[in-house]
């Protein structure tokens, strides 16, 4: 694995690869050094050309505790608004002595470019490329829906946590903007690639074309999808406030009332199914206060997972190591 | 390619003894002692010392509180070049290490760098009042200044050779073969 | 003016012959005096009347970083073109008589390609007002294609108006057909590529919703059209349907439509960025077979060359558009290789037809009298496209390490040889005073 550019293109032995190294990243957050002397030396870009504060912060405290250093590079302010182009912003960083790039962009792709043009020589890492792909989030995801299908606790350390494992058999519902989500796609693709059976319960305007040939088992109905079986997670989009008034549905109360999770629903699921939101959530309109706040709720131990995550898939794109006979 | 044993199942058993009477002789008793064996052929050593410790003294339950693995994986100094390896579980005894006497145990003394890595790794999970090292084999040619405090067998070799561990645990077998070298 | 017998060549690819060229016309090779022609041995090759690409981006005035008329006629007689029509979507836009005199001119001074600008139908293609289509037909420009390519000209009202007006002067509206609030924001064709990268999609309804409005608002004004770059089958299918019902309407293809396929969004190299997008592989057969029965009628390059900023960047930061007319005759020869389809449909659908369409009357024949406009073809060259050898000044060439067997290797554009064996020789010697107009 040179590079971590989408999910779709991750094989099943690398992802359970990145979540087993996840579980001994965990470990170490119990210590009191909750350090490894891993990526000492060594450099470690986020280049965030859109703004996401949480995913930033997360990969910082993974890179960190990898003991790398970390520069944050934010195109607000920065010469991209003026003009630069990509090559030259991405050529000026490497000059500065780049060992991984971390990259945020809202075109879809960018990722895939910055690793493929000849520009730069280092692992690059997906954050997000806009409607395109995010897969450390489908990780962190599979990391937390693994630990929690293997009744033990979703986060923290866990000495004899689920390696090995992928989510065979699992039926896992994702539930709102498909169309709009780098989340949905990367977890299609590694649900399915970890053997999950899964679900897409969307409005028809917010998935798609084509949806009809993923490796998916498509409802337009929120009850119906819920009654006909018993899904061991839902995880529950998040819905971008400027599509409220590009007609993809009629309006907030009418999408929250067909799409959400609401208490009613809530109610209607079994005692075992989890509750999953990539945050940030819009409580009320896709996700009701009672089910985020619910115990069966997973939201928070997705984020502080992704930190161990995020050191598993620098670790394993920027060490390699030899056999050696000691 | 020749291939001769120095260690069969009957040697590797008779060192594994020894080495137990060794560490409880040096602590006077096995009191406090963490045995933490490195991945991955050093935590069946570790297991097996703490079985034999045990038995001697007389309190056959109470093995598996005494042994523990130790991943060194993430402390290595040469994580830059070759091949990705995944690193392997570390566990630690319910007890911790903290004023305890760790023993750390491995298969091969060869360059004293996976002992150095180890070494830093322990400092990140607690503090030790002592640290010890067990080996089955010491081939010799060490990079740094590390000797073992129980050795099973010195076993002198040439740099080009190749010293093979088998446990029964992992290869299905006990024994110790040199390979390769100039002839 | 050297004169010249061109000795040998198969002529359309049905039939050997001797072409003789005196004083920029093709003459009876009995009248020609051969002691002072020079003589080209031909045998292997054929020939083929000098091609015409009704859908150019010359790019000057306004864009000179990207190509000059100067470049772009290097380039379209290295591809065989001695005709070119220049789209309206320059800085400023061609939507008066003074811009495209401008352009017309800088064609007769670069003296390689004869290039005729297409006029705006609306000021600005900004969709609102007619440009001055009458003045710019009277021009010493004398344009009769209009089109606001790049850009739908998506009101209907608008759309007739334009369509009846022309008429006046037996002109053609060249619809770009893209209806514009079904691919706001679109990056690529809307299909299952589109859908699993996350780029907003451009779906063919899109282009057929307008053809099917444009066809039958031709059929009720009793006017010509001319849709550009058909890229879906639906649009085949209403085009069919319509020439069955009688409407003056024509159809053009690209090589890139006629070749390469949405599966190459997936490189995210946007070196396969063009608008209409690639589509699918079934949409590549359709349009195949739709040039092969004359459903569609020209191939036009709709070559649009960017500089290196526009193309080396993001996929979503970067310009539609591709370069082709230096590749087009060999990807055209490729793409219709399966098909019932010779040099003489070649020469129909690259040289003839867009001649009749457009009313280039210098173009599109080899017979006795013409003027010569003539290219020559070796049709078993093996050689791969190597866009860093080309006169344009794009790089941007999708076709890039692709290999092909047929190759240009000599032009002439009314009786001089602008291209010998492969290399781009002088501009026509008569400076501005070239054609017989």
């Amino acid at each position: 694995m040179k590079h971590l550019l989408d999910t779709a293109s991750l094989s099943r032995e690398d992802a359970i690869g990145i979540l087993d190294i996840a579980e001994e990243m965990a470990l170490v957050s119990q210590r009191e050094i909750k350090k490894l002397p891993v990526l000492r030396g060594r450099t470690v870009v986020n280049l965030f050309f859109e703004d996401s504060t949480r995913t930033r912060l997360s990969f910082e405290a993974a890179a960190k505790r990898l003991s790398a250093d970390v520069l944050n590079f934010s195109a607000k302010g920065s010469s991209v608004s003026k003009g630069e182009s990509l090559q030259d912003t991405i050529q000026t960083i490497s000059a500065m002595g780049a060992d991984a790039i971390v990259v945020r962009h809202s075109g879809a792709g960018t990722a895939h470019r910055l690793a493929h043009t000849g520009w730069i020589d280092v692992p690059v890492v997906n954050a997000g490329d806009g409607t395109h792909e995010h897969p450390t989030q489908a990780l962190l995801d599979a990391f937390t829906l693994r630990r929690a299908l293997a009744g033990v606790p979703a986060s923290g350390p866990v000495s004899g946590g689920p390696r090995g494992a992928g989510l065979d058999g699992a039926k896992v519902a994702i539930v709102g903007d498909v169309l709009h989500s780098r989340v949905a796609r990367s977890n299609v693709h590694l649900l399915d690639r970890l053997g999950a059976d899964v679900h897409l319960i969307a409005p028809p305007t917010l998935l798609p074309w084509g949806v009809e040939n993923w490796p998916v088992t498509v409802h337009y109905d929120f009850d119906a999808a819920l009654a006909a079986a018993d899904f061991a997670a839902v995880m529950m989009l998040r819905v971008q406030h400027e599509r409220m008034h590009e007609s993809f549905f009629p309006n907030a109360r009418e999408y929250a009332r067909l799409w959400g999770l609401s208490p009613a629903r809530l109610e209607t699921l079994p005692e075992s199914t989890f509750v999953m939101h990539p945050g940030p959530m819009n409580r009320g309109f896709e996700i009701s206060a009672a089910a985020a706040d619910s115990p069966r709720a997973l939201v928070l131990d997705q984020v502080e997972n992704g930190v161990s995550v995020r050191m598993a898939v620098l670790y394993r794109l920027l060490t390699g190591q030899e056999e050696t006979n000691d | 390619m020749t291939q001769r044993t120095v260690l069969d199942a009957a040697d590797v058993s008779r060192a594994v003894t020894r080495i137990a009477h060794e560490i409880i002789e040096s602590n006077k008793g096995s009191e406090d002692i963490v045995l933490l064996g490195i991945p991955r052929r050093g935590v069946p050593l570790a297991h097996r010392l703490a079985e034999a410790i045990a038995a001697i003294e007389g309190s056959p339950a109470s093995a598996g509180e005494l042994a523990g693995s130790l991943d060194i994986t993430m402390y290595r100094d040469d994580l830059r070049g070759g091949s990705y390896r995944a690193p392997e579980p570390t566990s630690i005894p319910a007890a911790g290490i903290d004023a305890k006497t760790v023993v750390l145990v491995d298969d091969v003394l060869f360059s004293g760098r996976t002992i150095r890595a180890a070494l830093d790794a322990l400092a990140d999970l607690g503090r030790p009042s002592k640290v010890r090292l067990a080996v089955l084999v010491d081939r010799g040619h060490r990079d740094l200044p590390i000797r073992a405090d129980h050795v099973g067998k010195n076993l002198p070799t040439s740099s080009s050779e190749r010293v093979n561990v088998s446990l029964s645990e992992i290869d299905g077998t006990d024994a110790v073969t040199i390979s390769g070298g100039r002839e | 003016m050297t004169d010249y017998l061109i000795r040998g060549a198969n002529v359309l690819g049905r039939g050997t012959a001797d072409i003789a060229i005196c004083d920029g016309r093709i003459v009876d090779p009995e009248l020609l005096d051969a002691t002072s022609a020079e003589v080209i041995d031909a045998a292997g090759l054929v020939a083929l009347p000098g091609l015409v690409d009704m859908h150019t981006h010359l790019r000057e005035p306004g864009k000179e970083d990207a190509e000059t008329v100067l470049t772009g006629s290097r380039s379209a007689a290295a591809g065989g073109f001695t005709c070119v029509h220049a789209m309206a979507n320059t800085a400023p836009v061609a939507d008066t008589a003074g811009v495209v005199e401008q352009v017309h001119r800088l064609g007769r001074s670069a003296g390689f390609t004869e290039v005729v600008p297409v006029g705006a139908v609306t000021i600005g293609l900004e969709g609102r007002q007619l440009a001055e289509l009458g003045a710019m037909a009277r021009s010493a420009a004398r344009v009769r294609m209009f089109s606001d390519d790049g850009i739908c000209v998506s009101d209907p009202l608008l759309m007739r108006r334009a369509l009846e007006y022309v008429k006046t002067f037996d002109g053609i509206i060249a619809q770009h057909a893209q209806e514009p609030r079904l691919t706001e924001g679109a990056q690529m064709n809307e299909g299952e590529v589109s859908a699993e990268l996350g780029l907003p999609g451009w779906p063919a309804v899109a282009e057929e919703s307008i053809i099917a409005r444009d066809v039958l608002l031709a059929e009720h004004v009793g006017s010509r059209l001319h849709v550009c770059h058909v890229s879906t089958a639906g649009s085949v299918d209403l085009i069919r349907w319509a020439k069955a019902r009688g409407v003056a309407v024509t159809a053009e293809v690209t090589p890139h439509h006629l070749m390469l396929t949405d599966e190459l969004v997936r490189t995210f190299d946007p070196v396969y960025k063009v608008n209409p997008p690639l589509r699918t592989d079934s949409d590549v057969h359709a349009l195949r077979e739709a040039l092969a029965d004359g459903t569609i009628d020209v191939v036009g390059t709709d070559h649009a060359p960017h500089t290196a900023e526009h193309k080396c960047s993001e996929w979503s930061a970067a310009a539609m558009g591709m370069v082709g007319m230096e590749s087009a005759l060999s990807i055209v020869v490729e793409a219709m290789a399966d098909h019932d389809f010779d040099f003489g449909d070649v020469a129909r659908v690259m040289s003839a037809a867009p001649a009749r369409i457009t009313g280039a009357s210098g173009h599109g024949s080899l017979e006795i009298g013409a003027s010569a406009n003539i290219v020559l073809v070796d049709p078993n060259r093996p050689h791969r496209i190597e866009p860093a050898d080309h006169a344009t000044k794009g790089r941007n060439n999708p076709f890039a390490g692709i290999e092909v067997s047929a190759a240009v290797t000599d032009t002439f554009f009314y009786g001089h040889r602008v291209l010998a064996a492969g290399a781009l020789t002088t501009p026509h010697p008569a400076g501005a005073t070239w054609t017989d107009q």
